[in-house]
């Protein structure tokens, strides 16, 4: 093995495009669900759809973590930003999302303390060294990032820091695939089920989907070949009307999934329901900080002023993160809505819907 | 350790004493040693080109450069790439208060260097200390002017459909080399800034058949290409696969979630040539030591809706847009 290349070879993706259209060409229209913002950004990278048949629609799906962080949130953290001797400590994809009257681009242009990180131990090591302020980190993501926050306040713990914090905002993704398919409103034909989250959370849990409400789902890696040869499998369970868990990221994604992550994030966070932007709350779908851990939570151990969040007028970022309408439906995308100027957080994030729409405008 | 103090850049004797045994002692030449208000220079009514950068690189010393080599090299490849024949440069210092005496002896050898490879002198320059805080350690500003070759054509608007695309080696190597040196990844690499004057390998290939130059500096090869398109009117298409990467930068790119189509470099240049002498131009840039690497990615279209598109390895195709806001890493 060279390095990547390997997935991203032309005469596969080729061969595997070919498979596709063979397999597609009985079907009637055919609606494909990649749950995970990562596969939406691949699908858009790599010009994914052009080695597609018309009959099969891919529509993106909630797993974008930015994108179904609420409004409230970034007000929130925006009010941290704004305390004395605070640094927040961040994600660098939450930067430009637009809160109701800023964001923390717009903080940090004001000389407020937001340091962008590359994982929440960065965050912790700021902390460490700067005794005399208190570092709130923003825990946002899904089962992919929620372990490696477990894991820095496992170590703040540990070292007894009075000054780290985290405001817990991080999601699971299974209730919200349930609760998509209950909704009824999406007409779904198969799951195209994340990589890395998978990875942790292991094969079973997709069982409920397959078995209960009969829709395909398989798992499938990151690369374009990986995405190909995962369509091309539900394209065949479609075909022959099956439903079943199948896993194509081998390589990666184990049964039972990673037990040490699972037992580290059952420690240091409790299930809670959440609010997912433009869906709205989803029972047990969130994590926050379990009582062993309360007092790393930032949400206790500060007083915000009261913020009174602004909807978002006219943005339908809600029914595009449900799979209802593609972004082309919004009256607002392109126009007075694009990567440079977002109102909603799918255009903001580059694993957005209607970013990665954006890239493929005619 | 001697250490720069407001007093350097206070006009009086240390000033003097400074520019005497550091700037002239290693940027001598005619034009500069006179020490006047402005370099005098005889232009014989030819065809002038004249530019100016300002430069404020964080770190100021990376691998495979510094501050001073780019302060250069930055100015001598734009006038280059304009087909002018780099000659004089002007250079302003700022300096924070508290600067290392030896780190400006070592910008100011790089300078010395790099206008040694690329054939031009230091012919005036300026010298300012401020209070620390009030600048980052040191900015550099160059300005330049150089004669117009008389085989160079180089417009915009000669751009047709059919032409095609060269870029002169790797791309990303400068934002890769620069985003290592700050040290906050703890990631260790050999890789080098391709920062380099690029009037050498411009002068040996200079001729009417080449329509249009650029060197893709901040916003990276992705942006330079949608400035073309922007202004010439027609669309441009590249092949990703034909497109140079060293494996440390895309392996940095794919950890971080950067694209190296959207990285800095400092020593590359993209030429827009007539399809007829793609070949002939491409061979004799392999001759010199700074197009070895040269490659054909693309072409210039047909089509006027002013985009640029992307060829993707695996047989797809997407827009490739210029850079919005800052490059970020993604969360996963």
């Amino acid at each position: 093995m060279k390095y990547i290349d390997e997935f991203r070879d032309n005469k596969i993706a080729k061969h595997l495009s070919r498979a596709i259209f063979d397999r597609a060409r009985p079907l009637k229209s055919v609606n494909l669900m990649e749950v995970c913002g990562t596969h939406t950004m691949s699908i858009c990278k790599f010009g994914i759809r052009r080695l597609l048949p018309e009959n099969i629609n891919l529509i993106s799906g909630p797993g974008c973590p930015v994108c179904v962080t609420p409004k409230a949130y970034i007000d929130t953290a925006v009010e941290f930003s704004r305390l004395p001797g605070i640094i927040v400590g961040t994600f660098g994809d939450m930067m430009r999302v637009p809160g109701s009257y800023s964001s923390l681009t717009e903080e940090r242009s004001k000389g407020r303390s937001v340091k962008v990180v590359y994982s929440a131990l960065d965050a912790v090591e700021i902390a460490e060294k700067n005794p005399g302020k208190k570092c709130v980190f923003l825990g946002i993501g899904f089962e992919t990032t929620s372990p490696t926050v477990a894991a820095s306040l496992l170590y703040a713990k540990k070292k007894r820091l009075k000054n780290f914090f985290v405001y817990p905002g991080h999601k699971v993704i299974m209730p919200a695939m349930k609760a998509l398919v209950e909704d009824g409103e999406v007409n779904i034909h198969g799951f195209l089920c994340p990589a890395h989250v998978s990875a942790i959370i292991g094969t079973i849990p997709y069982g409920i989907i397959t078995e209960k409400y009969k829709i395909p789902c398989v798992i499938a890696g990151f690369e374009p070949i990986d995405i190909l040869q995962g369509i091309l499998m539900l394209v065949g369970q479609i075909g022959s009307k099956h439903s079943k868990v199948e896993n194509q990221y081998k390589r990666v994604v184990k049964r039972s999934g990673n037990k040490k992550a699972l037992d580290l994030m059952a420690r240091v966070f409790s299930v809670e329901d959440s609010e997912w932007r433009g869906i709205g709350m989803i029972p047990k779908s969130g994590l926050t900080l379990s009582k062993a851990y309360a007092r790393f939570n930032a949400r206790n151990a500060f007083s915000l002023p009261h913020i009174k969040t602004r909807p978002d007028k006219g943005c339908i970022c809600g029914s595009v993160l449900k799979g209802v309408n593609t972004p082309l439906d919004c009256r607002l995308f392109g126009r007075t809505c694009t990567p440079e100027k977002p109102i909603g957080a799918c255009m903001v994030s580059s694993e957005g819907t209607c970013a990665a729409y954006y890239q493929m405008r005619p | 350790m001697k250490k720069i103090t407001l007093a350097h850049g206070s006009g009086g004797t240390l000033m003097h004493d400074l520019i005497k045994d550091l700037f002239l002692k290693h940027l001598d030449n005619p034009f500069l040693n006179r020490l006047g208000d402005s370099a005098l220079i005889d232009t014989r009514k030819k065809k002038i080109a004249y530019t100016t950068d300002s430069f404020v690189v964080n770190p100021i010393f990376f691998p495979g450069g510094d501050i001073g080599k780019l302060a250069v090299c930055g100015t001598v490849n734009d006038l280059a790439v304009c087909g002018a024949r780099p000659q004089y440069l002007s250079c302003g210092m700022i300096v924070e208060e508290g600067f290392d005496y030896t780190d400006l002896e070592k910008i100011t050898l790089s300078i010395k260097a790099a206008c040694r490879q690329s054939g031009v002198n230091i012919v005036t320059g300026d010298f300012k200390v401020v209070e620390k805080g009030a600048a980052d350690k040191i900015f550099i500003n160059t300005s330049g002017v150089g004669e117009v070759f008389e085989k160079a054509h180089l417009s915009i608007s000669r751009i047709r459909p059919g032409d095609k695309i060269i870029v002169s080696g790797p791309i990303g190597d400068h934002g890769a080399a620069v985003l290592l040196a700050r040290g906050e990844l703890k990631f260790r690499s050999r890789l080098l800034s391709d920062c380099a004057p690029l009037s050498g390998l411009i002068s040996s290939i200079i001729c009417r058949d080449i329509k249009f130059m650029r060197d893709p500096t901040r916003g990276g090869l992705a942006t330079t290409l949608n400035e073309i398109s922007l202004a010439s009117g027609y669309n441009i298409s590249i092949d990703e696969s034909c497109i140079p990467v060293r494996g440390p930068v895309m392996a940095l790119c794919e950890i971080l979630g950067l694209d190296p189509l959207y990285m800095a470099n400092e020593g590359r240049v993209i030429l827009i040539v007539s399809s007829g002498s793609a070949s002939r131009i491409l061979s004799r840039m392999r001759r010199h030591t700074l197009g070895r690497a040269s490659r054909i990615i693309g072409e210039v279209e047909r089509r006027r809706t002013k985009r640029v598109y992307l060829k993707t390895m695996v047989g797809g195709a997407r827009i490739l847009d210029m850079l919005m806001g800052e490059q970020l890493p993604r969360i996963c």
